[in-house]
């Protein structure tokens, strides 16, 4: 539920900034489900996992806010449609 | 006689001095490696020639081995030169008259923006030339025969901004070719059958396999012939020549007359053995000189163009030296050839001057009145004419044309018919010479002359005038000279003819040539008007102008053709089966192309899409 919430936000959702929030929520939709797992069949394995998927959370952010803000500069625009240069 | 090789390798070096640095040069520095270095040519000839002449070399040949040029599986051509009388007499042809002819383009071409160009590809001609004559393998002959074709090629199109000239050199290119083909065929015939190419080698052999009269001597003979037929401007490939008159007129003097034509006659000669082996490919030369002595005399009665009247005149009397080739007299075609090359590039030089002192009129029609305007012009192509027609007792082409006449009849494979058009031949000469000689310098003035020839021009037109007239007297020890390699002139079938009385009715071929001549051409000059204008004659006129149609013959059954083929494959039918493939990829790039929309949502889209039907697939298959 939580996921698909997230993924509706990705397609949906024009600006950047909210694509990437969508994007940390729909992470941490795959984190809950492995830390309900791990503790529906006592495992550690599960809170683990998830401590992997929080650093890597981090470091996306940092890119891709990083990456944010450049398209800013470049754009002067935050929406993500506007960025169609790559089209074939 | 060590310095041989220099002899060939002078003009070549300058040659390259001149294609690289000519631009470089000052006129007078070109014109100082050009002239010169065919000089210094001329000279190590004579010397070789004293020399060869007072202590001849064992075998009357001198070989000079340079290096190996390649060594595959036994196969090993020569860099390496023979010289003995036949070669010799040639090369002192080439490198002496190659001279004169270059001292007098030295003021010619003085100002052409092409110079430095014209004396590079005219040395490169004379280096070639010279390495065909010398060449001691059929190979290194090659290589000097092609070259001599490609200098052929540059020099008719030396002024190729003018389409014509272009269309000129290729046609010359490309007639040459067929010939040449047929002689590469010749030439692997021999190598594959006796295993050398060293000419002397090949001769020894042929001789020792090959019985008289075998098929094999007749195809190789044949196919070499095909060669000379086409080099040498003979039928049925002569019709290169009159177009190649295109270029520069001391071109013509040098390549088109007096030395690169006879390359034919000289390879016959040089192979005689095998034409010996083959008397019905001797016949086949016999035929074709023949032949071509009358339909090139007969066109030659015809043309306007002073240097085209020439040119057909040049493949008549090479006529004769085939002629004389195919009868068994082959020092007399060589001393012919000796003659020729005299007369004719002297003749060639006179018209280079008149027709550059009427503002380039090349038409003899146009001319007159030029006796007194251009006095050594006129005396030096008058005696260069007489040369030509044959004025008995005095001049050179006089005692060399009677001796090819006579051996018509009474050499081994010589016959009165041959006789007949050798006559025959000798009145036409006579005819088209004293034409051009009366329309050209009697008669009223028509056009003023403009520039008139410095003293560069005119020094090699006396010389070569003098040696017109005394070549004739060389006859006898010449003749001795070059028979040490070729077999004499049997006189086997002297019946019913004499020496004497041949070369009586030759005199009186030559007088009533000139008599007809001076009666259309010069005194009653309506005469030559009203055979014109007959129907008939105009019909004989046309027909023989345009040289018994063989251009038109060859542009119907070759050309057309081949344009027509070329026309309907120009879309390349074979390609397009590629093209299509090209174009299928190319529609498929387009067709997958629409997706890329450059939105990243559609991206995430597709991803999602894809991952639910690959775990609906994972789940439920």
């Amino acid at each position: 539920m939580l996921f698909s919430l997230g993924l509706i936000g990705l397609l949906v959702r024009r600006n950047l900034i909210v694509v990437l929030m969508s994007l940390e929520v729909m992470l941490n939709a795959a984190g809950l489900a492995f830390v309900v797992a791990g503790s529906r069949w006592q495992q550690a394995d599960g809170q683990i996992v998830f401590l992997f998927i929080l650093t890597m959370a981090a470091t996306e952010v940092a890119i891709g806010l990083a990456l944010v803000l450049q398209v800013y500069h470049q754009f002067k625009s935050l929406d993500a449609d506007v960025l169609s240069e790559m089209r074939g | 006689m060590q310095l041989l090789w220099l002899i060939v390798a002078m003009p070549l070096v300058s040659a390259l001095v001149l294609a690289v640095l000519g631009s470089h040069l000052s006129r007078r520095v070109v014109a100082a490696w050009g002239v010169g270095s065919i000089g210094v040519s001329a000279v190590i000839t004579m010397l070789v020639a004293v020399e060869f002449v007072s202590s001849p070399p064992a075998g009357n040949a001198y070989t000079q081995f340079l290096w190996t040029w390649i060594n595959v599986a036994g196969f090993q051509p020569h860099i390496g030169f023979y010289l003995d009388a036949l070669s010799l007499v040639m090369i002192f042809v080439v490198t002496f008259v190659g001279f004169w002819i270059h001292l007098y383009s030295a003021e010619f071409m003085m100002h052409d923006e092409g110079y430095s160009r014209f004396f590079a590809y005219m040395n490169l001609f004379v280096a070639s030339m010279l390495t065909l004559l010398l060449a001691d393998n059929l190979l290194l002959l090659y290589l000097g025969w092609e070259g001599v074709g490609l200098c052929s090629y540059l020099l008719i199109g030396f002024w190729y901004r003018d389409v014509a000239n272009g269309l000129a050199a290729r046609k010359a290119f490309i007639v040459t070719r067929v010939g040449d083909t047929a002689m590469l065929l010749g030439l692997f015939l021999l190598f594959t059958s006796l295993g050398t190419v060293q000419i002397q080698d090949l001769m020894h052999r042929a001789s020792e396999h090959w019985p008289m009269g075998s098929t094999m001597a007749a195809a190789a003979a044949l196919l070499l012939l095909g060669g000379a037929v086409g080099k040498s401007a003979q039928l049925p490939l002569q019709v290169w020549l009159p177009d190649a008159m295109a270029g520069p007129t001391p071109t013509s003097a040098l390549i088109h007359a007096a030395t690169m034509v006879t390359a034919g006659v000289y390879l016959v000669a040089r192979t005689h053995v095998l034409f010996a082996l083959a008397p019905p490919a001797q016949f086949a030369v016999a035929v074709v000189g023949g032949a071509t002595l009358l339909l090139a005399g007969c066109s030659a009665l015809t043309q306007h163009d002073i240097k085209r009247v020439l040119a057909y005149s040049t493949v008549s009397q090479i006529g004769y030296m085939f002629l004389a080739l195919g009868v068994g007299a082959w020092s007399a075609a060589i001393f012919h050839f000796f003659t020729h090359a005299f007369f004719k590039a002297l003749l060639f030089l006179g018209a280079g001057v008149i027709i550059e002192a009427l503002q380039d009129e090349h038409s003899i029609f146009r001319m007159g009145g030029l006796r007194k305007e251009l006095p050594v012009a006129f005396w030096t192509f008058l005696i260069a004419g007489c040369s030509l027609a044959g004025l008995p007792f005095i001049t050179a082409g006089f005692y060399s044309k009677d001796l090819i006449i006579w051996g018509a009849w009474s050499a081994a494979q010589g016959h009165p018919s041959f006789w007949i058009v050798g006559m025959i031949g000798a009145l036409l000469t006579a005819l088209y010479t004293f034409r051009v000689i009366f329309r050209v310098f009697f008669g009223p003035i028509q056009i003023p002359v403009g520039k008139r020839p410095g003293y560069v021009m005119t020094v090699p037109l006396v010389i070569l005038a003098f040696f017109a007239i005394v070549a004739g007297s060389v006859k006898d020890p010449l003749l001795a000279f070059v028979q040490s390699t070729l077999p004499p002139m049997v006189e086997a079938n002297a019946a019913g003819m004499t020496e004497t009385l041949s070369e009586v009715v030759a005199a009186l071929a030559f007088l009533s040539g000139l008599y007809v001549a001076y009666l259309c051409h010069l005194q009653k000059r309506i005469l030559a008007d009203g055979a014109v204008a007959h129907p008939a004659g105009r019909a004989l006129h046309a027909w023989w102008f345009a040289d018994w149609g063989f251009d038109w013959l060859y542009d119907k059954a070759f050309v057309q053709p081949f344009l027509w083929v070329a026309q309907l494959n120009k879309n390349d039918f074979i390609d397009a089966f590629y093209t299509g493939i090209a174009r299928l990829t190319e529609a498929s790039y387009r067709a997958v192309q629409l997706t890329q929309t450059g939105q990243v949502r559609w991206y995430a889209a597709g991803i999602a899409a894809g991952s639910v039907v690959f775990l609906a697939m994972v789940v439920f298959a």
